[in-house]
C-alpha cells in the first residue's frame, strides 16, 4: 500500500480543473496570483503541523476532551452566571440543521424568512419572559449586553456617568469598564442601599439574581433612579424570571441577560446569546440587528432585517454599536428551549431550581462549622462560610467526585458561591453535605 | 399586524403562523421531572410574577414548525452562497462533532484550571497556530466576533499609545472601501474617524494618507485584501508612513482567507491583526453568529491584549492569565470556545499544506469567475484578484445590481453582496471560497449570462424578481415606519 498524497476533503478543484481554469485566467501558476505580494513577504514557512486524518484528529480532540472535568461525569455546583439546565434531546438536531447552521445573516430576505421568522419568535420570548416591551436580534452574551446597555441609555439621557450596583457580577462590571472607559464614560459603584446619585447619572446598573444568588430591593432602585432621571437597567437571569417579577414589573427601562441559562450548553464561555430588551420608545438606540414584519409585493406576511439606519454598515462611525455578526444560532437555540418548556415548564423548572438550591441551603448551613454568609431571598445560588479555605475545600471535594461552588472569598471571608438548578439530584445534594461535612 | 389577503394566501399564512398563534391550553413539549426534595417555603407573593406567557406546544408541533422555516432558507449546504466579504465555503460537519463532546460542551468556565486542562491546552493550542498564520508575538482569542475583535484591537492601540505617553494621538485613519464596523469600532473606542481615499488601482491614496499623518494620529485601520479583493500594492509603504509618523497598524482580517500560507500581515507592518474564525477557519454562521474574532498583536501591544490568554509552563500545565496592563474582559468569559474548537479542529486536520490548498483555489476560483465574466460587467479594477471580485452591473443600464442580485436567488443561487463597497457604483460583490467546484463556478456563469440576455430583453421581467422564493420582494419601508417586532399579547389568537 502507497502513502496517499495530501488531498483536502474540503477542496473540489481537480489537477485537471485547476489547469484549464488558470489557462481561462492566463496565469501558469496558482503561485502566479499572488504576484501582487513583495517577492520579499510572499510564501513565507508556514510552522504548522502536517495534515492529519479525521479519525487520527477526533482521537486527539477526544484526548483533550477527556482532560476536562465537566458535569457530565461530575455532579457540579458551579454557576455564577453560568447555569447547567437540561437541554431536551430533539434541539440540538433542530438547530443544527443545516439550513439553520451554514446560512448567512439574512441580507437577502426572500431566501431568508427561516431565519427572520425565528429571530422574530426570539423576540417575542425574550420580551415575554422579561416582561419588556421590545427585543432586539440578541447580542453576543450577557456581560456585552449589559456593557451596551449603559452605553445606550448614556445616548439616551445623553449623560456620561453610570452608578453600577456594588452587587453586580464582578466579570459584567469589568466588561462595563472596558466599553466605558474609552468613551469616557464614569463608571461609580453603590452599595445596593444607596439611597442618592451623583448628580448627572444616566442610569442604575443592577441585577437580578445578584451574583451572590440574593434579590435586592429592585423596586426602590428603580424608584430611586426615575426620580433622579436616570435609566433603570436591569441584567436578569431568564429562568429566575420565569418565577420571579420580572424586569418590566420593575419598570426598567433596558433589560438584558445571559440567554445561556436556556438550555445552552456551558461550552467553557461561549457561544451565548446576550438578550436586550427594553421601552418602545427607546428602539432607535438598540444595538444590534432588529427583526420585523411587514408584507411582500403580493401582500403575504413575511419579515425583514429592519430600523438599519441604527446600523454600522449604514451609519458607519454614528451607528448605536459597531456590532454585526452576533449569535443569531444561539438565539435560535434559547428560542426553540422557551417554546418546548412553554410557560408551563418554564415556571416549573425555575421552582424545582428554587426548592431544590433552598433544601441545599438548609442541609448545608445545619453542618457544624458551615453557615449562609448572607441573609435575604435568594434564588438557585448562596453563599456558605465554610470552615476552610474554599479552595481547599474544593480540592477535597474534588477527590469525591464534585465540582464545587465558586470561590468567593475575595468578597466573603472563606465564602463559597454554591449553586442548585434542577439537574442535580437529591442524592447528588445529600453526597455534597456528606462530602463537606467530611471537611473541617 | 400588517393586513393581508387571507383568502389568497390562506395556506401559506396558516403555515407562518407564530409559535404563540399555535399554542393551545394544556399542551406541553417537554416531560418534566418532579421535585426529589421536600417542599420548601416559597418567597412573598409580592416577589413573584403572574403573568408569564409562553406558547404552548407539542414536542413534534415544534419540529413540524422549524423544520418548515429551516426550508424558507437558502444556505451553505443546499445552494452556492457567493456572498463577497463572508467567506461561505462548506462548514466540515468533524467540528461540529468535536465541539459537542461532553468534555468540552459540558464544561464550565469557571472551573479551576486544574479542572480545565482539555480546553486551556486547546485555547493554547489554537493561540500558537494564528499568531503563525499572521507572523505576530501574542493571541488573545477573548473577542466574540469579528467587530468584536476590532474593537478589542484598537482599544490595545490607544493602550499602547498612552503607554508611550501619547494620549494626543486620537486620528484613526480608515480607507473609504473600509466595513462599516471599522469606522463603528474605531468610534466605540474613542477616536475621530478621518475617511482615507482609494487611488485609481484601487490601493489606499498614498499621498492623502501622508497628508494625514501628523502629530495626532493614532493609527490606520486597514483591509487586506481589501474590500476590493485586491492585494493592496501600497500597505506596506502605508505601514512605513504611519509607523513614521509615530501611529500604529491595524489589521481587518476578514479577507484572511487569500493570505493563509501566502503572506504573514506581521512581517509586512502590521501592529494588530483579527480574524473571524467564521470566515477563514470555517466555523458555520448560523444565520448570523455566533463567531469568533481573536486578536494577534506585536510584542510591544501584547500587554495589553484583552484576557484572560492562556500560557504553557515548563512542567506542560496550562493557565490562565491577564496580559499585565490589559484593557480587560470583553465579555464574560474567555471567547467563544465552543467557535475556538472547531476552528482548531479545522486547523489541525488541514495543517499547513491544507492552508495553502484554501487560498491557492480561493484566489484561483475568485479569479476564474473575473476571466469569465468581465464580458457581462464591467470590471472597476482591472487587476488580478485575491479571494473575490467586485464588478459593477451598471453597464447594462435598466438592470440594476439588485435586479440582478434578486433574479440569481430564483435559479438557486445566493446573490453576491450588493452596493458594497461603495466606492464602486452598482456594486456585485462575489466571493466564491475554495469549496465550490468549477461545475458550480460555471453553472452560475452561465446564469449570470442568461439572465444579462433576459436584461437586454425585458428589463421590467428583471424588476419583479425574484418569481420562484418563499416571498416576493418585501416592503421594508413599512417595516420602518411601523414597526412590528414581536408577537403583540393583545391580538387575538388565530382560530
Amino acid at each position: 500500500m502507497s502513502d496517499l498524497p495530501f488531498a483536502s476533503p474540503y477542496v473540489p478543484n481537480t489537477d485537471e480543473d485547476r489547469a484549464a481554469m488558470l489557462a481561462a485566467v492566463g496565469a501558469t501558476s496558482i503561485g502566479d496570483l499572488f504576484a501582487d505580494i513583495p517577492v520579499e513577504f510572499r510564501h513565507p514557512e508556514l510552522r504548522i503541523p502536517a495534515p492529519m486524518s479525521e479519525m487520527e484528529l477526533r482521537q486527539e480532540m477526544e484526548r483533550l476532551a477527556s482532560r476536562n472535568f465537566h458535569a457530565g461525569t461530575h455532579s457540579s455546583f458551579l454557576g455564577a452566571g453560568v447555569y447547567n439546565h437540561y437541554c431536551p434531546a430533539v434541539i440540538p438536531p433542530l438547530v443544527t440543521r443545516g439550513e439553520f447552521l451554514t446560512s448567512y445573516t439574512p441580507y437577502q430576505p426572500e431566501v431568508s424568512q427561516g431565519t427572520l421568522q425565528a429571530t422574530f419568535e426570539f423576540q417575542t420570548m425574550t420580551a415575554q419572559i422579561f416582561g419588556m416591551e421590545v427585543s432586539n436580534a440578541g447580542m453576543y452574551d450577557g456581560a456585552s449586553a449589559f456593557a451596551e446597555a449603559a452605553l445606550m441609555a448614556c445616548r439616551i439621557t445623553k449623560l456620561a456617568r453610570v452608578a453600577l450596583v456594588s452587587t453586580v457580577n464582578p466579570h459584567y462590571s469589568e466588561a462595563v469598564r472596558s466599553y466605558a472607559r474609552p468613551q469616557e464614560i464614569e463608571v461609580y459603584t453603590i452599595e445596593p442601599n444607596a439611597t442618592e446619585l451623583l448628580p448627572g447619572t444616566a442610569a442604575v446598573l443592577a441585577q437580578n439574581p445578584n451574583f451572590f444568588g440574593y434579590i435586592e430591593d429592585l423596586q426602590r432602585l428603580s424608584d430611586m433612579a426615575h426620580a433622579a432621571g436616570a435609566l433603570f437597567c436591569l441584567s436578569a437571569d431568564p429562568v429566575a424570571a420565569a418565577m420571579l417579577k420580572a424586569p418590566g414589573a420593575y419598570n426598567a427601562d433596558i433589560a438584558t441577560g445571559e440567554g445561556q441559562a436556556l438550555g445552552v450548553p456551558m461550552s467553557f464561555g461561549g457561544p451565548y446569546v446576550g438578550i436586550f430588551t427594553c421601552r418602545k420608545k427607546y428602539i432607535r438606540q438598540l444595538p444590534g440587528r432588529i427583526v420585523g414584519q411587514t408584507v411582500d409585493t403580493k401582500g403575504r406576511l413575511g419579515y425583514v432585517l429592519t430600523l438599519q439606519p441604527r446600523e454600522q454598515h449604514i451609519r458607519r462611525e454614528h451607528a448605536t454599536s459597531n456590532i454585526c455578526t452576533s449569535t443569531a444560532l444561539i438565539g435560535l437555540w434559547v428560542t426553540m428551549y422557551t417554546a418546548l418548556m412553554g410557560k408551563r415548564g418554564m415556571r416549573h423548572v425555575a421552582e424545582l431550581c428554587y426548592q431544590k438550591a433552598h433544601y441545599a441551603a438548609a442541609r448545608i448551613a445545619k453542618l457544624p462549622n458551615y453557615n449562609l454568609a448572607l441573609e435575604g431571598t435568594f434564588f438557585q445560588e448562596f453563599v456558605v462560610r465554610c470552615p476552610l479555605p474554599p479552595a481547599e475545600v474544593n480540592r477535597r471535594l474534588e477527590e469525591r467526585g464534585i465540582i464545587g461552588g465558586l470561590d468567593v472569598s475575595g468578597f466573603i471571608e472563606n465564602g463559597m458561591l454554591f449553586c442548585v438548578t434542577e439537574v442535580n439530584s437529591r442524592e447528588q445534594i445529600e453526597a455534597l453535605a456528606a462530602a463537606l461535612e467530611g471537611i473541617e | 399586524m400588517p393586513t393581508t389577503n387571507p383568502n389568497l394566501h390562506e395556506e401559506a399564512h396558516n403555515k407562518r403562523r407564530t409559535l404563540m398563534e399555535r399554542s393551545r391550553a394544556g399542551r406541553t413539549g417537554v416531560a418534566l421531572p418532579a421535585c426529589d426534595v421536600p417542599p420548601q417555603i416559597m418567597p412573598d407573593a409580592s416577589m413573584l410574577r403572574g403573568d408569564l406567557e409562553l406558547p404552548e406546544i407539542t414536542e413534534g408541533e415544534v419540529v413540524r414548525y422549524f423544520t418548515y422555516l429551516s426550508q424558507l432558507n437558502f444556505s451553505v449546504d443546499t445552494n452556492f452562497y457567493p456572498l463577497g466579504s463572508c467567506t461561505m465555503k462548506y462548514n466540515p460537519r468533524i467540528n461540529e462533532a468535536v465541539a459537542a463532546l461532553p468534555g468540552f460542551a459540558m464544561a464550565h468556565p469557571l472551573q479551576s484550571e486544574r479542572q480545565s486542562q482539555g480546553t486551556l491546552e486547546a485555547f493554547f493550542t489554537l493561540q500558537e497556530r494564528l499568531r503563525e498564520v499572521t507572523g505576530m508575538a501574542s493571541t488573545s482569542l477573548t473577542p466574540l466576533a469579528g467587530a468584536h475583535g476590532e474593537l478589542a484591537g484598537v482599544l490595545t492601540i490607544r493602550a499602547a499609545l498612552d503607554a508611550r505617553g501619547q494620549s494626543q494621538r486620537r486620528k484613526m485613519l480608515i480607507p473609504d472601501t473600509a466595513h462599516g464596523t471599522n469606522p463603528a469600532s474605531a468610534a466605540m473606542a474613542g477616536f475621530d474617524v478621518v475617511s482615507v481615499p482609494s487611488d485609481p488601482n484601487g490601493n489606499i491614496d498614498i499621498e492623502a494618507l501622508r497628508a494625514q499623518a501628523t502629530g495626532d494620529l493614532a493609527g490606520v485601520m486597514f483591509t487586506q485584501p481589501t474590500t476590493l479583493g485586491l492585494f493592496d500594492r501600497n500597505a506596506i509603504e502605508m505601514c512605513n508612513i504611519v509607523h513614521e509618523a509615530g501611529g500604529l497598524v491595524y489589521g481587518d482580517g476578514a479577507n484572511m482567507n487569500a493570505l493563509l500560507g501566502r503572506v504573514k500581515l506581521g512581517e509586512i507592518g502590521f501592529d494588530v491583526v483579527h480574524m473571524n474564525l467564521h470566515k477563514t477557519f470555517s466555523t458555520p454562521h448560523g444565520g448570523g453568529g455566533p463567531g469568533a474574532g481573536p486578536i494577534c498583536v506585536t510584542e510591544e501591544i501584547s500587554p495589553f491584549l484583552p484576557g484572560p490568554v492562556v500560557e504553557k509552563h515548563e512542567d506542560e500545565t496550562y493557565h490562565s492569565v491577564m496580559p499585565a496592563r490589559s484593557i480587560g474582559r470583553m465579555g464574560g468569559y474567555q471567547g467563544n470556545f465552543g467557535v475556538l474548537i472547531r476552528a482548531l479542529t479545522y486547523i489541525t486536520l488541514l495543517g499547513g499544506e491544507g492552508m495553502l490548498e484554501i487560498s491557492g483555489n480561493a484566489v484561483l476560483n475568485a479569479n476564474y469567475l473575473l476571466a469569465k465574466l468581465r464580458s457581462v460587467f464591467e470590471l472597476p479594477y482591472d487587476r488580478s484578484v485575491m479571494h473575490e471580485v467586485v464588478f459593477s452591473a451598471k453597464r447594462r443600464k435598466g438592470a440594476s445590481a439588485l435586479d440582478v442580485s434578486k433574479r440569481l436567488l430564483d435559479h438557486g443561487f445566493h446573490a453576491p453582496t450588493m452596493y458594497f463597497p461603495l466606492v464602486v457604483a452598482e456594486a456585485l460583490m462575489i466571493e466564491p471560497t475554495e469549496t465550490e467546484s468549477k461545475e458550480t463556478l460555471d453553472s452560475f456563469i452561465e446564469m449570470l449570462f442568461a439572465i444579462d440576455a433576459e436584461a437586454a430583453e425585458d428589463e421590467a421581467f428583471l424588476h419583479g424578481a425574484p418569481y420562484n422564493t418563499p416571498v416576493s420582494r418585501m416592503d421594508e419601508a413599512r417595516a420602518a415606519r411601523q414597526p412590528h417586532l414581536r408577537w403583540e399579547p393583545t391580538e387575538s389568537v388565530a382560530d
